[in-house]
């Protein structure tokens, strides 16, 4: 723009020495730079955004990645008949007095005695030192084993124990000598041994399965702690929620958008999906907690619970996504049915139901996957209890169990102090992102397949 | 009866329903379907409708309602000092029910009757014994009032659970029979059948109603409950923030709110920038290939968990923030901080702002650019004269729209904010928020009628006004100053 006010409004025309067609004047290039630096701005803004995001899936890889492998101790465990079997009547009555205590001893002594044969020593190291390098979470397992197959008692078997999350750690590289030496969980003599035993083959990290099955474990034992409570939570309160919101959301959209008069009731029901859908989780949470908990006396920390107040919480979004796949059906197809004689429940049931069938479920999909993540309002239904049983079959009233979620999982680990906690709170976020990947691209893969254009 | 096996009787009868007023239906008009005066099937949907659908609401009302019932008798034969106290008839009924689920145990384990246990006697046998033996350990003798009382809460739930069974299935019937003795050759089967899925489809477009009377009468209830053992006035305009547990606590609301809208602030001057750069960005300046994967890129980020978000902030831009800027400066030593939570919160809510921006840019005419391009503007002046100004109502309401959010995001600010409630102005200090005292009041063994369990009501009717308000003023904004273009 050659401003007109550069020019005088009357006399001789202006000297323009400085300006040419060749060359900008000094304002046109103040206003090109201006430009560049405005759309600098915006590459800013969008990297700074990015960056963050890499970032922080970065970290979270880098931390939680360590959780799926963990740190296993193999050696031969001779089960003696003394400690486990004092009576010797092989009376499972009278075996399972015996505490994880004494097969703990069990365990340490074997231990010693296979570094022992294979010579592995280090000096200074005591039993206990040797024996402490064991997972308090195998004892637990070796009874269960015993218990369960009561003809094990004498043999000499060849057990898999976990090492302790110390120890566990030193091979992830997150203990170190300097570590070690400030912490009274774990020894410098330790380190030096598991050195040794990972030379000689006895200690070694491999996948952990149990990380994905087990239920948590208490403070001591990070090695042992799992996702498989939260995991059968999550399940049983997504597939409620699916079955709660789908009908209630398509039966809610069709309503208003093919059936609803303009009337007050309508009105009425507009203003309140639109502002429900605005408010935050956690007063969910205490709808949930008020109502269902404290008014009808279902239990706390139940998957139903949870799933209904999930429901709730995502039904305003998934209405509104529905109501968006039922407008996308041209007019014409309804005119046209109802031009062949059917009714309007026919013209709904036949013809925009099927059509809007893909843009639906999309919908309802991606509202799942907004609750899945979801983790304030579980909090204030008790969904962050320690809870180390499976909730039994939904058809045995599982869903009235308590249980914990995979959200809730991440932050009950995150605020526990074991630094071996984040690296298992950042693994639960990746077996989370996992689930949540795989839902969107299900959307889209089904917007992609089946979506019509008119 | 479990409540599954009742369900599959109830769908079970449906079905006859379907298959009886189906074959009814043709057999009154002699197997000629012309004379009926719907489709076959359209009877046999009648049947199991109305079979099913009264059945199941009644058997979810039931189970909604016979909680607080039963719980309300029990309490009732505890005794008038019992049932006048509500902390004591909250315990009592805690009580009663371990007990009723000892009994319960008992009985599988060692294979009592049920006149068995009624003629166990608190003050006979020593049941607080046997129940431990099933592992319901008990902190004191049993009273014997509070065991009777255990025992009538199993007979009066076993009761409820069979009477239940019987109204269901015998609503079920009932609409069976209706359905099936209405069905004749001129009965109008497909009228009834819509107008029937009609009303079902306005119950579900009711539930949108009842959950928002549902918040506000949860909130307003105990709220009201709170504001009789606390003054309203301190909890509004009290400054300290300091729960005690054994009662004697200031409850002021002053500190919280300091604190969530501090971190909200530092969270808008985050993600109103990066947002509203990004959008006119990929609105105005990105060629089309660029677009379309840095917006799906962006969109990512906001189909991340809070709790993600939260960890983030907790293990990795808290500690940052301490060691690098923080400590070096002498402003604080704290990981957790409003600067850490707003960072944060800021970067989760920028796709939002920016993708509402995108929209409502675009929505912009073409014709007021193309207008200021032939008056020599370059792009920059025209985005900033010409295009903003004509998007700033619907800008408006997208900032407007994201505080609400940044005001009650949770995950975030209960692990990166703090927990300490100070009314200061240091953001590298830790702060906390009124959404992280919800979670702490409402998550803690405090009793639940005590003021500091009840607060978080009060808290929670706060939140929900301010971020309503703040909702319907940003709709009310764009819609008056809304430009409408064609």
């Amino acid at each position: 723009m050659t401003d007109i006010s550069q020019f005088p409004a009357s006399g001789a025309p202006p000297a323009r020495a400085t300006s040419s067609l060749m060359a900008n004047t000094p304002r046109t290039l103040r206003r090109n730079a201006a430009e560049k630096r405005f759309r600098l701005y915006g590459l800013i803004a969008v990297s700074i955004a990015l960056t963050t995001l890499a970032i922080m899936l970065f970290t979270i890889f880098r931390d939680g990645s360590s959780a799926f492998v963990q740190a296993k101790i193999v050696f031969p465990v001779a089960i003696d008949a003394a400690v486990v079997d004092k009576a010797g009547t092989r009376d499972l009555a009278e075996m399972s007095k015996v505490t994880t205590v004494g097969y703990g001893r069990v365990l340490g002594a074997s231990l010693v005695q296979h570094l022992t044969d294979r010579n592995i020593v280090v000096d200074g190291s005591t039993e206990k030192e040797i024996a402490d390098m064991i997972s308090k979470d195998a004892p637990a397992r070796l009874r269960d084993m015993v218990l369960a197959d009561p003809s094990l008692v004498g043999q000499t078997i060849s057990f898999e124990a976990f090492a302790t999350g110390r120890i566990d750690g030193y091979l992830k590289g997150r203990v170190d000598r300097e570590i070690a030496a400030r912490d009274s969980n774990v020894s410098v003599l330790q380190l030096d041994l598991a050195d040794a035993m990972v030379d000689a083959g006895i200690l070694k990290s491999s996948f952990n399965w149990r990380f994905i099955t087990a239920p948590d474990a208490s403070d001591l034992r990070p090695e042992a702690a799992g996702l498989g409570v939260a995991l059968l939570g999550t399940l049983y309160m997504m597939v409620l929620v699916f079955i709660f919101t789908l009908p209630l959301g398509v039966g809610a959209s069709i309503y208003l958008e093919e059936f609803a008069p303009k009337n007050w009731f309508t009105d009425l029901v507009e203003v309140n999906i639109s502002n429900l859908a605005a408010v935050p989780s956690i007063v969910y949470g205490i709808l949930g907690l008020a109502v269902f908990i404290n008014f009808a006396g279902l239990p706390s920390s139940a998957p139903l619970v949870g799933a209904l107040v999930l429901t709730l919480m995502t039904l305003p979004t998934i209405i509104i996504a529905t109501r968006s796949a039922i407008r996308a059906v041209p007019p014409s197809i309804r005119d046209a049915a109802l031009g062949v004689g059917a009714s309007k429940m026919q013209m709904v049931f036949h013809h925009v139901l099927p059509l809007a069938a893909p843009g639906i479920l999309t919908g309802t999909i991606l509202g799942l996957a907004s609750a899945l993540g979801e983790t304030g309002p579980l909090l204030l239904i008790g969904m962050v209890a320690f809870v180390t049983n499976y909730p039994a079959s939904p058809f045995d009233g599982g869903v009235m169990d308590p249980a914990t979620a995979l959200p809730v999982q991440v932050y009950s680990w995150a605020s526990r102090s074991d630094p071996a906690f984040i690296e298992r709170s950042s693994g639960a976020i990746i077996v989370l992102l996992a689930f949540l990947v795989v839902m969107n691209v299900a959307a889209i893969l089904l917007r992609r397949r089946f979506e019509r254009r008119w | 009866m479990s409540v599954g096996l009742l369900s599959l009787i109830v769908l079970v009868i449906s079905a006859v329903g379907f298959v009886m007023a189906r074959a009814r239906a043709l057999k009154s008009a002699g197997g000629n379907v012309r004379a009926l005066h719907s489709l076959p099937s359209y009877y046999g949907q009648a049947a199991l409708l109305f079979t099913a659908v009264p059945a199941f609401v009644l058997m979810a009302l039931w189970l909604l309602i016979q909680g607080p019932m039963i719980d309300a008798r029990i309490i009732g034969q505890l005794g008038p000092d019992v049932a006048t106290d509500a902390t004591a008839a909250k315990l009592a009924m805690s009580d009663v029910r371990r007990i009723a689920g000892g009994l319960d145990a008992l009985q599988v384990q060692l294979g009592l009757s049920n006149a068995d246990l009624s003629a166990l006697r608190a003050e006979v046998s020593d049941v607080r014994a046997s129940l431990a033996q099933v592992g319901v350990a008990l902190g004191s003798d049993i009273r014997a009032e509070v065991f009777e009382a255990a025992k009538a809460y199993r007979i009066a739930q076993s009761s409820s659970a069979l009477a239940m069974s019987i109204t269901v299935i015998l609503t079920a019937l009932a609409g069976f029979g209706f359905a099936v003795m209405r069905t004749t050759r001129d009965f109008r089967a497909r009228n009834v059948t819509e107008q029937f899925i009609l009303w079902v489809f306005i119950a579900a477009a009711t539930v949108a109603i009842l959950t928002t009377i549902g918040i506000v009468l949860s909130l307003l209830s105990e709220s009201i409950r709170f504001f009789s053992q606390y003054p309203i006035s301190e909890f509004y305009f009290g400054t300290v923030w300091n729960p005690q547990f054994r009662g004697g606590s200031d409850l002021g609301l002053l500190p919280l709110l300091w604190g969530t809208l501090y971190i909200s602030f530092v969270s808008m001057l985050v993600s109103v920038p990066l947002g509203l750069f990004t959008a006119i960005y990929t609105a105005e300046y990105a060629p089309q290939q660029v677009r379309n994967v840095i917006k799906p890129l962006i969109e990512v980020i906001a189909g991340i968990p809070t709790v993600v978000f939260g960890l983030f902030a907790l293990v990795t831009v808290g500690p940052f923030l301490r060691d690098f800027i923080a400590v070096p400066t002498g402003l604080g030593n704290s990981g957790s901080s409003v600067m850490t939570a707003g960072l944060v919160i800021g970067i989760l809510n920028t796709p939002f702002i920016s993708s509402l921006a995108d929209d409502i840019i675009n929505s912009v005419p073409n014709s007021l650019r193309e207008g200021s391009y032939g008056l020599g503007a370059t792009k920059s002046e025209t985005i900033r004269q010409v295009v903003l100004p004509a998007a700033l109502p619907g800008i408006v309401g997208a900032v407007l729209l994201a505080a609400s959010r940044a005001i009650g995001e949770t995950m975030i600010v209960v692990m990166g904010a703090g927990a300490a409630a100070k009314l200061g102005l240091n953001p590298f200090e830790a702060m906390t928020t009124i959404t992280v005292k919800i979670v702490s009041q409402l998550t803690g063994d405090l009793a639940f009628d005590s003021p500091e369990t009840l607060v978080a009501f009060a808290l929670g009717l706060t939140l929900f006004f301010l971020t309503l308000g703040l909702n319907i003023f940003a709709l009310w904004f764009v819609r008056k100053y809304r430009e409408q273009y064609d």
